[in-house]
């Protein structure tokens, strides 16, 4: 089992490692291998291609949560030039599952917030697994207020499980903390632009999520509450993961049907992780357009606009 | 146990939820206390224990009887019926809970909307229907609770809401997600036109709904011992792994934490809603002709 592959990417990882064999059997030796190699390259090129447009939402929501996947950071350091990371809620504390601060895109000035994982064992503890505490929404919010007040664009991306389950996240109200914010981005006079990067988990990923444009990586997942959560809930489960996944129809491409999203970035073969280079040149091109188009509308018609697209969310029907 | 009793305990289901087959007796048992109360007493006291003060939940009309003078009351968007976007289905089909939630309720979704005046000051109120699905919010509650705010946007009036859930409808996911934006968008352009909004927690006001509109009120007001947060007792119990506060999550614990304004006895909520809005609205009665 190669760590570096999740378990449905097997095959693959098989094909690769006999192609680094062939490799290395040919390094100083007489035998030319060169054709082989690419034969096999090509296979395994073809096998993931396969896979991958085949993929189920569990197998989904496993990219989404990939350890190697770009984080907010990683955006925000290969995109954006010049950031300025501005820390804390001015009340209680920094969170660190949150960061957020001014950038140029392109040159122009904008304020950017996402939820960041950690890497290693220690930075994962570090920012909460992504988790936000109460003042890392405060400190969103008091970002955003920034950005309106200096006419910066506000960019934000989603990655996090969902808002932290603590004592203390409770004892500092974060039910109010998430309301605020959707609140308060509703009439935000500036333009919003959101991207779930990995996975939006429910109210911690939707209190960044309130946007004039909703993007979501390919494969992505956004959803009321996790997997696991909803099949341990409805499924008596949570070993049923996977057909909660399915049930709910978090994918990008379902969500997109529904309108409840408004574009797809499309993903490099084999997830974002396997090519930051072209994900990051996806990501930068769909966000520098969109915000664009976004702010060469007039503030009126931006806030009506995303005051209808909030409106128009829901499936209900009419019964006398 | 169903999801419900995972996130409050099973004392919450303790009325409607399976109204055919609670006997109308004459004899009640306070789950508080354990007394054994009279049944016409209890009416009475609004469903509240005259013995230890224990609220016992009771339906979203029963609380728009106790709140709203009997004349000109108006219900609002009452035709609203869910939906079935996502075909869910769990151990059960949605339509199938949706069906029987319905039978139990008399309800077509958890949410009943009411312009009408309390002791004649004019206002729009709307009340969550435990009874149906935990009271949880997907599509129809949204779009019901905007109706409501956008009548009192048209017509100038206050707007109150009695919140009783478990959170969001997981089986429209996130289409219930997205209704914790949709309300909270509602509740800002009321606020922007200067009108008040009250909220009122009651027993249990939990995940989604405390996320949005339940935490956005002008004034927020408990019933007392109401359970009310985001996450569960139970998961925040198996995430941190140590027991939790007594009192963990119930009205006076938010009181005590600055999360709401103030803890109202349900036999006088009437006349305290109807008083802080009359300040708020600078509402005087009409003379008498």
């Amino acid at each position: 089992m190669n760590l570096n592959y999740l378990d449905f990417e097997q095959p693959i990882a098989d094909l690769q490692q006999k192609i680094e064999e062939l490799r290395f059997a040919t390094a100083g030796s007489e035998v030319n291998l060169t054709e082989e190699i690419s034969r096999l390259q090509s296979k395994s090129e073809e096998l993931t291609r396969r896979i991958f447009s085949q993929l189920n939402p569990w197998q989904v929501a496993q990219l989404a949560r990939h350890p190697q996947r770009p984080y907010a950071l990683d955006y925000i350091k290969t995109l954006f030039t010049e950031f300025e990371e501005l820390h804390g809620d001015r009340h209680y504390m920094d969170d660190p599952a949150i960061v957020g601060g001014m950038a140029r895109l392109d040159g122009r000035a904008v304020m950017v917030i996402g939820q960041q994982k950690g890497r290693d064992a220690k930075e994962r503890v570090y920012r909460n697994f992504g988790m936000p505490m109460p003042e890392g929404y405060r400190k969103a919010l008091r970002l955003m207020q920034m950005a309106e007040r200096f006419n910066l664009p506000v960019i934000t991306f989603i990655d996090t499980p969902g808002a932290f389950p603590g004592i203390s996240a409770e004892e500092r109200n974060q039910s109010e903390a998430i309301a605020r914010n959707l609140f308060e981005l509703s009439k935000l006079r500036t333009p919003v632009l959101a991207t779930v990067t990995g996975e939006g988990g429910s109210g911690g990923a939707l209190a960044i999520g309130v946007a004039d444009h909703v993007m979501m990586l390919q494969h992505s997942i956004y959803s009321v509450i996790s997997p696991e959560g909803c099949a341990s809930i409805l499924f008596k489960s949570a070993s049923r993961a996977s057909e909660a996944a399915e049930a709910m129809r978090m994918t990008a491409k379902d969500l997109y049907e529904f309108k409840l999203i408004d574009e797809i970035i499309p993903e490099p073969l084999g997830g974002a992780h396997r090519d930051y280079t072209t994900t990051m040149a996806s990501v930068k091109n769909r966000l520098v357009a969109n915000l664009e188009r976004l702010r060469a509308q007039p503030m009126t018609k931006l806030l009506a606009d995303r005051y209808q697209r909030l409106m128009s969310y829901g499936a209900y029907e009419t019964k006398h | 146990m169903s999801w419900l009793d995972k996130i409050a305990g099973s004392q919450l289901l303790t009325y409607g939820v399976r109204k055919h087959n609670v006997p109308e007796g004459l004899w009640v048992k306070c789950d508080g206390c354990g007394s054994v109360l009279y049944r016409a007493e209890l009416e009475r006291t609004l469903e509240v224990c005259p013995k230890c003060s224990a609220h016992r939940p009771i339906p979203a009309r029963a609380r728009l009887n106790q709140l709203l003078d009997a004349e000109g009351r108006e219900e609002i968007a009452k035709h609203l019926a869910p939906a079935d976007p996502l075909k869910f289905k769990d151990s059960r089909k949605y339509t199938d809970r949706i069906k029987e939630a319905q039978a139990d309720t008399d309800e077509k979704d958890a949410l009943v909307v009411m312009r009408g005046r309390i002791m004649e000051l004019p206002v729009v109120v709307s009340v969550f229907e435990f009874g149906f699905m935990g009271g949880s919010m997907g599509s129809v509650v949204g779009e019901k609770f905007v109706h409501g705010a956008n009548a009192a946007f048209e017509a100038g009036l206050p707007y109150v809401c009695f919140s009783a859930s478990g959170g969001a409808r997981m089986q429209e996911s996130l289409f219930s997600l997205m209704q914790m934006a949709k309300t909270s968008a509602a509740l800002a352009r009321l606020s922007d036109r200067g009108l008040p909004f009250i909220s009122v927690l009651t027993h249990p006001t939990m995940g989604g709904v405390s996320a949005s509109l339940a935490m956005l009120g002008d004034v927020i007001i408990a019933e007392p011992r109401a359970l009310i947060g985001f996450a569960g007792p139970r998961v925040i119990e198996q995430t941190v792994r140590q027991k939790l506060p007594e009192g963990f999550q119930r009205a006076e614990f938010l009181l005590e934490h600055g999360a709401i304004d103030m803890i109202v006895d349900r036999r006088e909520l009437r006349e305290k809603i109807h008083r802080l809005l009359a300040m708020m609205t600078h509402w005087a009665p009409s003379p008498k002709a």
